[in-house]
C-alpha cells in the first residue's frame, strides 16, 4: 500500500491556512495582488494533488 | 413586463417540468427510502458533481460571500482556502462514510452512530442537530430568492414577490415530494450551468467596465477604507488567526450538514466522491470570481443598504435586460436545488431516526419513503413560514449558529469512523459543551461568526465554530479517558472492521 501518499493531502492545509504566508500586495500579476492570487492557484494545486493521490491509490475494481 | 421578465420566467418553468420528469428518470419505482432519498446510489462522477456543485455551492453562497467582501473586504476570502482544504478532507474522510453507509444501508449520519454506539441519546442529538442546522439554510434559500425577485424588477412589490415565492414554493415541495432527490439532480444540471454562464459573462465583461483588475482592486481598496469600519483588500495580521480558523472550522462543517451527506451517498461508489474531490474544486474558482464580484461593486461606485443586494444591482446595472433575466434566473434555479436536498436531508433524520429513537436496535422496521416524502413537506412548510414570518436577520444568526452547532456532531460522526476508544457518553457531554460554548459566544458578540478570545492577557480573535469545537474535544477526550478508565460499559458496536473497507 502506498500510505505515505496521503500525506500529500496535508500540503493544501499547510499552503492555505497560514497567512503570513500570502496576505501581501506584491508581486502582482495580471493586476490581482498575490493575496488573491496566490490562493487562487492553490485550487487548482490542491486539484492536482487530490487528483495525483486519487490516481495513485485507487483500487483497481472499477465501477 | 421586460424581455427579461420573460426569460427569468421561462427557465424557472422549464426547471419545474424537469423537476417532475425526474420521477421517470432511471428505476421510475420510488417507493424505498434509498430510491427516493438518494437516487437509488446510482449517480455516477458527472451527475455527482453537478448534484454536489450545485447542493454546497448554493445560492445565498453566492450573495453573502460578496456581500462580505463588498462590506468588510479580505476577511471574505476565508471562502477560497474553506473551500480548497474541503476536498482533500472530503477524499479521506467521505470515501469511508460512503463505504459503510453503503455496506449496512445507512442513509444519516445518525443511522452510522446508532450502530456505532449503540447509544440512542447520542443519536437523537445527532439527528436535531442537524435538523436544527438545516432549517434556517433552506429559509435564507428562499429569503434570497424573494430579495432577488422584489429588488430586480421581475416582482417589483413585496406583494408580487410573496405570490411568486409561493408558487416556487409549492412546485418545489411537490416535485421533491414526487421525485426525491432524483429532482435537485436534474435541474442542477441547468442550474449549474446558468451560474457558469453568468459568472464568465460577468468576468468578461464587468472589470472591462471599470477599467481592468487592477483599478477594481484599488477603487475596492479606497472604498473599504473609506467605510465607517475601515476594511482592506489585503488581510491585516489581526484576523489572520480568524481567517485560517473560520476556513478550517467550515470546511470541517460544510460535509457533516445533512445535505452534504444526502449527495455524497447518493454517488455509486466511493471512487465516484474521490474523482469528484479533483473536479469540483472548479466551483471553487468560480466562487473566488463570484466573490471578487463584491469588489467591482464597490468600484462601480454601488451603494446599497443591504450588503446581499451588492451582486443583483451589480448585474442589472451592466447586464442587458434579457442577461439579467438568466442571470437572476440562476440565482433563484441556485436556490431550488439546494432547498430540495436539504428538505430531503432533514426529511431522512426525521423519519430514520427522531421518529425511530424510542424503538430498539434491532427491531426497526425499514423506512417507507412515503413517510419521509411527506416529512419533506413538512420540513419545506416550516422553512418557508420562517421565511416568510419572521425578520430575515433571524434567519441570518440562526443559520451562522446552525454552522457552528452542526460542527458539534464532528467527534461522533467522523471522529467515530476511526476509532471507538471515544465513550457514548463523552460523545454526548461534549456535543453539549460544544452547542452552549457555540450559543453563548455567538450571543455575546451580537450575532458575529469570529469571537475575541481572552487568553492568558492576550486577545486572539478566532472563528466560533472552531473554538466551540475544541471545548466539545477537550469535554469529549477527557471524559472518555475518565469513562473508561473506571469501565463504565460504553454500548456494543455493531460494525465490523471490515464494513468500512
Amino acid at each position: 500500500m502506498k500510505r505515505w501518499l496521503y500525506w500529500l493531502l496535508a500540503v493544501p492545509f499547510v499552503a492555505t491556512l497560514v497567512p503570513p504566508f500570502y496576505a501581501r500586495r506584491e508581486p502582482e500579476l495580471f493586476g490581482f495582488p498575490f493575496f488573491y492570487w496566490y490562493q487562487i492557484v492553490w485550487i487548482v494545486l490542491s486539484a492536482l494533488i487530490v487528483w495525483g493521490v486519487y490516481a495513485a491509490t485507487r483500487t483497481r475494481a472499477h465501477d | 413586463m421586460t424581455s427579461g421578465t420573460y426569460i427569468f420566467a421561462a427557465l424557472v418553468a422549464a426547471v419545474t417540468v424537469l423537476g417532475f420528469l425526474a420521477s421517470r428518470w432511471g428505476r421510475a419505482k420510488i417507493d424505498s427510502l434509498d430510491e427516493w432519498a438518494l437516487g437509488g446510489r446510482r449517480f455516477g462522477t458527472i451527475v455527482s458533481w453537478f448534484l454536489l456543485g450545485g447542493d454546497l455551492y448554493t445560492a445565498y453562497t453566492f450573495i453573502a460571500v460578496p456581500a462580505l467582501a463588498y462590506g468588510a473586504g479580505a476577511l471574505a476570502f476565508f471562502a477560497v482556502p474553506y473551500t480548497t482544504i474541503a476536498y482533500p478532507l472530503v477524499f479521506l474522510i467521505m470515501a469511508r462514510f460512503w463505504s459503510i453507509a453503503k455496506r449496512r444501508g445507512y442513509v444519516t449520519t445518525a443511522d452510522f452512530v446508532h450502530d456505532r454506539f449503540g447509544s440512542r441519546p447520542l443519536e437523537l442529538a445527532v439527528a436535531v442537530t442537524g435538523v436544527a442546522a438545516t432549517l434556517p439554510y433552506i429559509a435564507l434559500q428562499l429569503i434570497g430568492m424573494r430579495s432577488v425577485l422584489e429588488r430586480t424588477g421581475i416582482a417589483p412589490t413585496g406583494q408580487s414577490a410573496l405570490i411568486f415565492l409561493l408558487i416556487a414554493f409549492i412546485l418545489l415541495a411537490a416535485y421533491t415530494f414526487m421525485s426525491g432527490l432524483r429532482a435537485p439532480a436534474m435541474i442542477a444540471f441547468v442550474k449549474d450551468t446558468l451560474i457558469y454562464i453568468t459568472v464568465v459573462a460577468a468576468i468578461a465583461i464587468i472589470p472591462a467596465h471599470l477599467g481592468g483588475w487592477r483599478h477594481v482592486f484599488d477603487a475596492a481598496q479606497a472604498a473599504l477604507a473609506a467605510k465607517p469600519k475601515p476594511g482592506s483588500t489585503i488581510l491585516p495580521p489581526n484576523l489572520y488567526f480568524a481567517y485560517s480558523s473560520l476556513a478550517f472550522g467550515s470546511a470541517l462543517a460544510l460535509f457533516i450538514y445533512p445535505h452534504s451527506v444526502t449527495s455524497v451517498l447518493s454517488a455509486k461508489s466511493a471512487d465516484v466522491i474521490r474523482r469528484n474531490c479533483a473536479l469540483l474544486p472548479l466551483y471553487s474558482i468560480l466562487l473566488t470570481f463570484i466573490a471578487l464580484l463584491g469588489y467591482c461593486a464597490l468600484a462601480a461606485g454601488i451603494h446599497v443598504k443591504d450588503n446581499n443586494l451588492a451582486i443583483p444591482e451589480l448585474f442589472s446595472r451592466f447586464f442587458p435586460d434579457w442577461f439579467a433575466g438568466i442571470a437572476f434566473a440562476a440565482i433563484v434555479i441556485g436556490a431550488l436545488v439546494p432547498a430540495a436536498i436539504m428538505s430531503i436531508g432533514a426529511a431522512n433524520l426525521f423519519a430514520s431516526n427522531i421518529l425511530q429513537t424510542f424503538r430498539s436496535r434491532r427491531e426497526r422496521p425499514g423506512i417507507e419513503a412515503n413517510v419521509a416524502r411527506y416529512l419533506a413537506l413538512c420540513v419545506l412548510a416550516g422553512a418557508f413560514c420562517i421565511a416568510v414570518f419572521i425578520k430575515p436577520q433571524f434567519s441570518i444568526n440562526f443559520q451562522l449558529l446552525g454552522g457552528a452547532w452542526i460542527l458539534q456532531i464532528f467527534p461522533a460522526v467522523i471522529l467515530g469512523l476511526y476509532t471507538r476508544k471515544l465513550h457514548p457518553t463523552a460523545l454526548l457531554m461534549g456535543w453539549l459543551s460544544g452547542i452552549i460554548a457555540a450559543t453563548w459566544m455567538v450571543a455575546s458578540t451580537g450575532f458575529a461568526a469570529v469571537f475575541p478570545l481572552h487568553i492568558a492577557g492576550a486577545v486572539i480573535p478566532g472563528a466560533i465554530v472552531f473554538y466551540s469545537l475544541i471545548a466539545n474535544l477537550i469535554v469529549t477526550g477527557l471524559l472518555s479517558w475518565v469513562l473508561n478508565a473506571s469501565n463504565v460499559a460504553s454500548g456494543s458496536d455493531l460494525t465490523s472492521a471490515a464494513d468500512y473497507a
